[in-house]
């Protein structure tokens, strides 16, 4: 298993961060915050055909560039440390993991390659973003496919042109795709603390779904490691980008005749902060590798996810205080990032939650071995 | 020299030197002379020039026919890697042939009860007469100090030049009626360390290393070889090979003695090692604030362990850039420590109160709980370590210096 980014990796992040670092400035992420789509159609077809990034983790058989999770996960630390607003996380992530894992042949075959190259957008109707255990308690399908229920929390519910449904059938789960705008669905736009991520509420009542595939007990825990390793992965980037604004500050601030970042208060705060980075990016593109290298159910997703959300929430909380009164104004961007941190906490189960889950994954093995 | 060619030329030896009914010093002096009992070190002082990979060779034929070799446990080495690197010739004639054979023991004189953290504040004098320096002083946090035979010490001599430039390293008999030896017990019961009064204590003036006002520079040099040491692990020390024979009961009562200031070291680390036993065993792991706790140092643990096995994967090929890796891995231990301590208190509930063999496994539990302070003290405190982190990772500035000028004039303790 691999310990540190290969030197193609490493290139690989630097053609990334140059693209966000050109495409997602601070001034851009404001302006797109405003918006009701929330993206720029424009950097979105950029980023789909000249880089090609929507296909990067999707096998190559599905139009997809057959890298793996350590590859999505560089460009998803790149989006967090820009801030990146656009439908990536949603389509190509969520919806692309979710076929990818649920969907039978056929529908792999027809709908993969239109979300690597980025041609549709599609996003992914879960009604449970909490726990795997609890998904199918709101949406529920009958026997001919017509989906009923809702779900309250779907990212980039306004934009995406194509839902990929999760719905509890008979016995089990089933993975159904719907047309954005197919009768029976409605979309309304949820307020969300974190405005560079659009969500909505999707509503369906009798709306006539396809069926696509099935949804295992295992394959719905596996996706959900795959996303909360690549959701881990854009905490980090928000986090490093924060630590390193935050000194930057406390160096050009001056008070009582000197930097304020020669007081040893801060100075002890901000190793404390950098300690915690370190090891939560340790551990973040540990559980990269360990997804990229076997199928073997591990500790590693559950506890990247919950130290990235743990250190990006303490980071930015640091990084408002830090900067004392500034830091609580709109006109700073560094709230930008404290909302981006506090719904990335929640999303995909809170730190708890992925504590819980590594000790029954610890115990399991335990029994095993 | 090939490795084969040094494999053949240490076996020819062995068979020719080694017998399991030498005595301990006899053995080893047959090591010096033939300069397999340091072979990394100068041909001219006792050595053979081998490279790291030359000298890995001989440690493994050491193992392999469990072969006693030099001395190494304890403050000695640090003692010998300094006079090898700043000793004058006869200094390193005189005292690394018995460093090595174990006839002499050593031990670190560099801690004041008034200079801690600050190393450089040190305010023992040393005071030139005639034909020796006069040391008067205290010195603390001796290792291994009551069975030491010399010392190596850091003492001021010249109080008119600023703090860092008034040192000066010595070598001093601790044989000597001037120097008083008494235990310090630590509030965990053991008495690891000393305490060292030095009343008109003697130095000869041959045994100044480095030159008058060259302390700060030596001291940095041994305190560089403490940290490799700390990185490698202490375990790096002889091995025990279990034979009959004479060289081997001699070599383990010397274990015994060099290595009880250490048996409660594993302790002061928390022993997140027993955390899931303890747990299981309690039946603790089924209560969910306890879980939610234990998983907290795992993502400790194995996060220490992930980022040092990325650091070293880094160093091996060669990568550049900076890793904090040192301050931040000494920092991510004493964390580790306190929240071990703190799952363990958990799981033992009101039986966290009992010590002694009777108490869970047989007091190591309790010795764990009052171990665990010292992990954030030794060897930097973690406040040391986040200014190091601070100023050198971070590059934040540097706190205003209110220790600069002649020293004599800078505020002091007990003043």
């Amino acid at each position: 298993m691999q310990t540190v980014l290969s030197d193609d990796q490493v290139q690989f992040k630097h053609v990334v961060h140059r693209f966000f670092d050109t495409h997602s400035t601070t001034t851009a992420v404001r302006a797109l915050a405003e918006t009701e789509t929330g993206f720029d159609p424009l950097v979105w077809s950029q980023l789909s055909e000249t880089l090609g990034l929507p296909g990067t983790h999707l096998p190559e058989q599905y139009g997809g560039h057959g890298f793996g999770p350590v590859e999505l996960g560089i460009i998803q630390e790149e989006m967090g440390r820009t801030l990146y607003c656009g439908p990536f996380f949603s389509s190509a992530v969520m919806a692309g993991y979710a076929l990818e894992r649920f969907a039978d042949e056929a529908a792999k075959t027809e709908r993969l390659p239109q979300i690597a190259d980025g041609s549709i957008r599609a996003t992914l109707v879960l009604d449970d973003l909490n726990h795997p255990s609890q998904v199918g308690r709101l949406i529920a399908a009958n026997q001919a496919g017509a989906l009923t229920g809702s779900a309250p929390i779907v990212l980039d519910g306004c934009s995406a042109e194509v839902f990929f449904i999760v719905a509890r059938e008979d016995s089990g789960l089933g993975l159904y795709a719907l047309a954005a705008k197919a009768p029976g669905a409605e979309v309304s736009a949820q307020d969300s603390i974190d405005m560079t991520r659009k969500v909505a509420r999707v509503t369906l009542q009798e709306a006539a779904g396809t069926r696509i595939g099935s949804v295992t007990p295992q394959s719905l825990n596996r996706f959900w490691d795959l996303t909360s390793v690549a959701l881990a992965h854009e905490m980090i980037g928000g986090a490093s980008r924060l630590l390193d604004e935050t000194v930057e500050y406390t160096k050009g601030r001056y008070q009582f005749g000197r930097p304020i970042g020669s007081f040893q208060a801060l100075k002890h705060r901000c190793a404390d902060l950098l300690m915690n980075l370190e090891f939560a990016k340790a551990s973040t593109q540990h559980a990269g590798f360990c997804l990229a290298a076997s199928d073997q159910e591990t500790i590693y997703p559950s506890m990247a996810k919950a130290m990235a959300a743990d250190c990006f929430m303490e980071m930015a909380r640091a990084a408002i205080q830090l900067r004392g009164g500034i830091g609580f104004t709109w006109e700073n961007d560094t709230h930008l990032w404290f909302k981006r941190a506090k719904c990335d906490e929640v999303l995909l189960g809170a730190p708890y939650r992925h504590r819980a889950r590594m000790m029954d994954i610890l115990q399991e093995t335990q029994d095993v071995a | 020299m090939s490795h084969d060619g040094i494999k053949a030329a240490l076996e020819a030896f062995l068979d020719a030197e080694f017998s399991p009914d030498l005595s301990l010093v006899e053995w080893r002096k047959r090591l010096v002379s033939a300069g397999w009992a340091a072979p990394s070190w100068p041909d001219a002082y006792f050595g053979r020039d081998f490279s790291q990979a030359e000298a890995l060779v001989v440690s493994q034929v050491f193992a392999e026919r469990r072969v006693v070799g030099a001395a190494q446990v304890g403050p000695r080495r640090l003692a010998a890697e300094t006079i090898l690197a700043h000793g004058t010739h006869e200094q390193k004639q005189r005292y690394l042939p018995k460093i090595l054979t174990g006839e002499h023991a050593w031990c670190q004189l560099f801690s004041e009860p008034g200079s801690g953290s600050d190393l450089a504040g040190a305010s023992t004098r040393a005071d030139r007469k005639a034909d020796h320096w006069l040391i008067n002083g205290q010195k603390v946090w001796n290792t291994s100090a009551h069975h030491a035979d010399f010392g190596i010490l850091v003492a001021r001599s010249n109080w008119d030049l600023p703090k860092h430039q008034g040192l000066s390293y010595f070598l001093i008999d601790m044989r000597q009626p001037g120097v008083e030896v008494r235990p310090l017990k630590q509030m965990n019961g053991h008495a690891s360390f000393n305490e060292v009064f030095l009343t008109d204590a003697r130095v000869a003036l041959d045994d100044l290393v480095g030159g008058e006002g060259q302390g700060w520079a030596v001291a940095t040099a041994t305190l560089s070889i403490e940290r490799q040491g700390f990185a490698r692990g202490r375990s790096q020390g002889a091995p025990a090979p279990a034979s009959a024979g004479r060289v081997y009961e001699e070599l383990a009562r010397e274990l015994e003695i060099d290595n009880e200031p250490y048996t409660w070291y594993p302790q002061r680390e928390g022993r997140p090692d027993l955390i899931l036993q303890r747990a299981q065993e309690t039946g603790a792991i089924e209560d969910d604030a306890v879980r939610q706790e234990m998983a907290k140092l795992v993502c400790l643990t194995e996060a220490a362990r992930i980022s040092a096995d990325q650091v070293s994967a880094h160093q091996k090929s060669g990568g550049q850039g900076m890793l904090p890796a040192g301050s931040i891995g000494k920092l991510g231990a004493s964390v580790i420590a306190r929240q071990a301590a703190h799952v363990h208190t958990m799981i033992s509930g009101a039986s966290a109160m009992l010590s002694g063999p009777e108490s869970a496994f047989e007091g190591v539990i309790a010795e764990t709980l009052i171990s665990v302070p010292a992990i954030s003290i030794a060897g930097g405190t973690d406040e040391i370590q986040r200014n190091i982190i601070a100023e050198r990772v971070l590059g934040m500035p540097k706190e205003q210096r209110m220790d600069t000028g002649p020293f004599r004039d800078i505020p002091r303790n007990g003043q």
